[in-house]
């Protein structure tokens, strides 16, 4: 343990690293200080968690020195990493299942023989200390995704670490529990911690950080202070160029009901509602967006119409263009497919759900269109197209489009995925989390060819979780609270506190479960 | 009744095979390495662990041989071929990481070849059945425990009338029982097995954890070929007796699910199960439909388990899969 402290705790000079032909980190240099948050800020791909997997000793860098407290480095393996106080909470969670929160919390720890009772002694000493609150007895397979983020702030902090790196905490918190946890991180700075937050949200980069590091494509730009910055000056460093921060919302002239649902109501596998007698229309030339708390059923809801998710009761009518009407409840997920209800859901295991790690992004496109092709060969020439245009226009970083989408950033992945659902130009299009992980500049990509999509006559309904976007991007806003309809709101006349007042209560009575 | 107590008299011998068998499979299994060359390693262990006391025997000269000695060397025969086939098992899929299932398979076929080969050079170079002498085939299967246990009603018969190997096999299960859940060791281990990025994270060892369990675990395997030949083959190498019992032990693995404390019964069970054909018999019953007995109740428990969806009942969840830090 160091006695005399420098305000300086870690400093990066000259680090890079490559992964084949992709450049992650390009001669970066970065100094982290105790009892400061750092933001680490960068558009997807910029290589943020890449750096700070070098830290953690997951990855070795192939050039470059690190230095602690002066002293030169190496950190060959997580467990060098947590010699020297440096303890990372990674995106995905490294916690065994099967365990409990304690003996997840001793994992690789050699301080003799098992005593769990000592250890649960000093969790609760440290939840105490820095206002956590966790069951150092509960099994993880039991725990919400907030206790389990605890349980790996905790785990690190058991480890004496003296430097914290989050990579995007908030990413799967709901409001109240971001807050509660930058109560901790401001706990934590007041006992002259390090700490390094990754994040996207520029707002919570404002609201809690000390001095923002900017990456863009791998380089270093440069660390602000957070005081002197603004959203806009954050932003222009992070993309390289002015972004414009509004969305074109052009009026549809002539919208027509095309998706009509009424008193849907779904139950899940323990019996509890779901959804409850949700009734709305999606019109053609509209953007609907859902606003709700997380697990508010709108993920039930896109299910129940794509026929993913088996329907109590309650009616989803489809307009075709031809003034006929097809019930949708009762249809297999392919025939509604096929008469129009395309899906782009982005679930948070990008790779587990829709794309093929190992194939390219070519080969991933025709997993959509393979039943397109004569005979018995597939056509190759369409998908190829789709790929390329995909690439171009969301600038998808790879090298190529055959190089696996496994080997990708987390974001680029998605750009993948969403590319391709919206590419497919259904009548009705279901997206949700589209652009969840994703920068602002490809964000906007997404927002822009929503948009196109809508104009072109599609009805096109948004699950989304910042209501900024929403406000600027829907026509229309359906607000969930616990499975019910709390109301639909015209998004060009409300506010986002009326909004967020109606995700909490349905039709102004408490309606949360 | 009486027929049932002679049936889990004799399913004691072939269960305690077993029951080697299945603890070092789910020693192995616990680090994340599916290792299902468990029918291969067995066979290896069969014959060598026949193989080292005939050779001590015929070198001090028959009589003079120490049954301690013998079943020490059988032993250790059976476990350091057995630890080698783990160790080149781990070679292949932590080192060069290849494919656990078909490195598994093939080392199924390789064992059972090396086995074979060995039992037939060994047979022609001594000109007839590789075998031991009585005194010590009597020192391999000798139901030590005094007479006035063995004569307790039922339970006498079923638990006291078995091989020293019987009480090892116990003692061994709930040692690893233990180790599992008691130790700090042994929770790096599960965690290894689990979720090796966690593990690997936490800075825990995951290449020596994977070597080690793997080697240990084909070792007690091995020690189960080695127990199959030394009595209920009767230190005997006859070929083909040993076959399917190494499947039989991976299917008890599952039954099991995963916890070296269940290994002690239901080995019995499936050693009755295994030889039930020969003990109770019902008219018109075809024997081929017992011997499948011990498969069907595997996949009875396969679906009951995954049906209930029972957490703490999953096999490892990492099981069969390779790990590699940098892969993304």
């Amino acid at each position: 343990m160091q006695k005399v402290q420098s305000k300086c705790a870690i400093e990066l000079k000259g680090i890079t690293k490559t992964f084949g032909k992709v450049v992650a980190n390009d001669d970066i240099n970065l100094s982290i200080n105790r009892g400061e948050i750092l933001c680490l800020l960068g558009e997807n791909g910029s290589g943020k968690t890449t750096l700070m997997n070098m830290l953690s000793g997951i990855y070795q860098p192939d050039g470059g020195e690190i230095f602690k407290d002066g002293e030169p480095v190496a950190i060959r393996s997580p467990r060098d990493a947590f010699d020297l106080g440096i303890g990372m909470i990674h995106q995905h969670y490294h916690l065994v299942d099967v365990f409990t929160a304690a003996q997840n919390i001793i994992l690789g720890l050699d301080d003799g023989k098992m005593d769990l009772g000592a250890v649960n002694e000093k969790v609760k000493e440290i939840c105490d200390r820095y206002g956590f609150d966790i069951d150092p007895k509960k099994k993880v397979y039991d725990m919400s995704v907030s206790q389990k983020q605890t349980v790996e702030i905790v785990k690190v902090l058991y480890r004496g670490a003296e430097i914290l790196i989050l990579d995007e905490p908030t990413a799967v918190l709901t409001p109240q529990e971001t807050d509660k946890l930058f109560a901790v991180l401001r706990n934590m700075k007041a006992d002259n911690k390090a700490i390094v937050l990754i994040t996207h949200k520029l707002a919570e980069v404002l609201d809690v950080s000390d001095k923002v590091a900017i990456l863009r494509k791998g380089k270093y730009i440069g660390t602000v202070d957070t005081k002197t910055a603004t959203a806009q000056s954050l932003t222009d460093m992070m993309v390289g160029r002015s972004v414009k921060l509004n969305i074109d919302r052009p009026l549809y002239s002539n919208p027509k009901d095309k998706l009509v649902i009424e008193n849907l109501t779904v139950v899940d596998g323990e019996g509890i509602k779901k959804l409850d007698s949700v009734t709305f229309t999606a019109k053609s030339g509209e953007i609907l967006g859902v606003a709700g708390i997380a697990g508010s059923g709108q993920k039930e809801l896109l299910e129940s119409i794509s026929g993913l998710y088996p329907i109590m009761e309650g009616s989803i009518l489809f307009n075709g263009d031809d003034g006929s009407q097809i019930e949708l409840v009762g249809k297999t997920p392919m025939q509604i497919r096929n008469i129009g209800v395309g899906m782009g859901f982005v679930p948070e295991d990008r790779l587990g759900m829709g794309l093929v790690g190992s194939m390219g992004m070519t080969n991933n496109m025709m997993l959509r269109s393979w039943r397109h092709g004569n005979g018995m060969f597939f056509n190759k020439k369409a998908p190829q197209a789709l790929a390329e245009k995909v690439w171009d226009e969301l600038e998808v970083v790879t090298p190529s489009t055959e190089f696996p989408v496994r080997r990708m950033s987390g974001g680029n992945i998605q750009k993948v995925l969403v590319g391709r659902e919206i590419a497919s130009k259904p009548p009705v299009l279901l997206t949700a989390y589209a652009v969840r992980g994703l920068d602002i500049n490809t964000s906007y990509a997404i927002y822009n060819l929503l948009t196109e999509q809508k104009m072109s006559g599609a009805a096109v309904l948004y699950i989304g979780e910042e209501l900024d976007v929403l406000l600027e991007l829907c026509d229309r806003i359906l607000v969930l609270c616990g499975g019910k309809v709390s109301g639909i709101v015209d998004a060009r006349n409300t506010t986002k506190e009326e909004i967020g007042f109606m995700m909490t209560t349905v039709g102004g009575k408490g309606g949360k479960e | 009744m009486n027929a049932l107590v002679l049936l889990f008299g004799a399913a004691g011998a072939y269960g305690t095979a077993l029951m080697f068998g299945t603890l070092g499979e789910i020693l192995t299994e616990k680090s994340g390495n599916m290792n299902l060359g468990v029918e291969g390693i067995m066979y290896m262990g069969g014959i060598f662990g026949l193989i080292a006391p005939n050779l001590y025997e015929q070198a001090v000269g028959e009589g003079n041989a120490n049954p301690f000695v013998a079943i020490l060397l059988a032993i250790v025969a059976a476990f350091a071929v057995g630890a080698l086939a783990g160790a080149l098992f781990s070679f292949i899929t932590v080192t060069l990481r290849a494919n656990q299932n078909v490195t598994g398979l093939a080392m199924a076929t390789f064992g059972t070849g090396v086995a074979k080969f060995a039992g037939e050079l060994r047979r022609l170079q001594i000109g007839g059945y590789v075998t031991l002498s009585n005194d010590l085939k009597f020192a391999f299967d000798n139901k030590f425990m005094p007479d006035f246990l063995k004569n307790i009603p039922i339970v006498g018969r079923i638990i006291f009338n078995q091989s020293e190997f019987f009480y090892m096999g116990i003692i061994l299960a709930i040692a690893m029982h233990l180790f599992l859940t008691k130790t700090k060791t042994g929770l790096y281990l599960r965690a290894v097995g689990e979720s090796p990025v966690t593990a690997d994270a936490a800075g825990i060892n995951i290449t020596k954890y994977k070597y080690i369990a793997t080697m240990v675990g084909g070792g007690i395997t091995a020690i189960g070929g080695m127990v199959y030949t030394m009595t209920t083959a009767g230190c005997v190498w006859i070929e083909a007796s040993l076959s399917g019992t190494g499947w039989l032990a991976v299917a008890l693995v599952i039954f099991c699910t995963w916890r070296p404390l269940n290994a002690i019964w239901s080995s019995i069970l499936f050693g009755a199960l295994m030889i039930m054909y020969l003990r109770i018999i019902v008219p018109f019953f075809p024997t081929e439909l017992y011997k499948i007995l011990p498969y069907v109740v595997t996949i009875i428990v396969l679906v009951i388990t995954s049906m209930r969806n029972i957490k703490d009942k999953q096999p490892p969840a990492s099981l069969g899969v390779n790990y590699f830090r940098e892969e993304r």
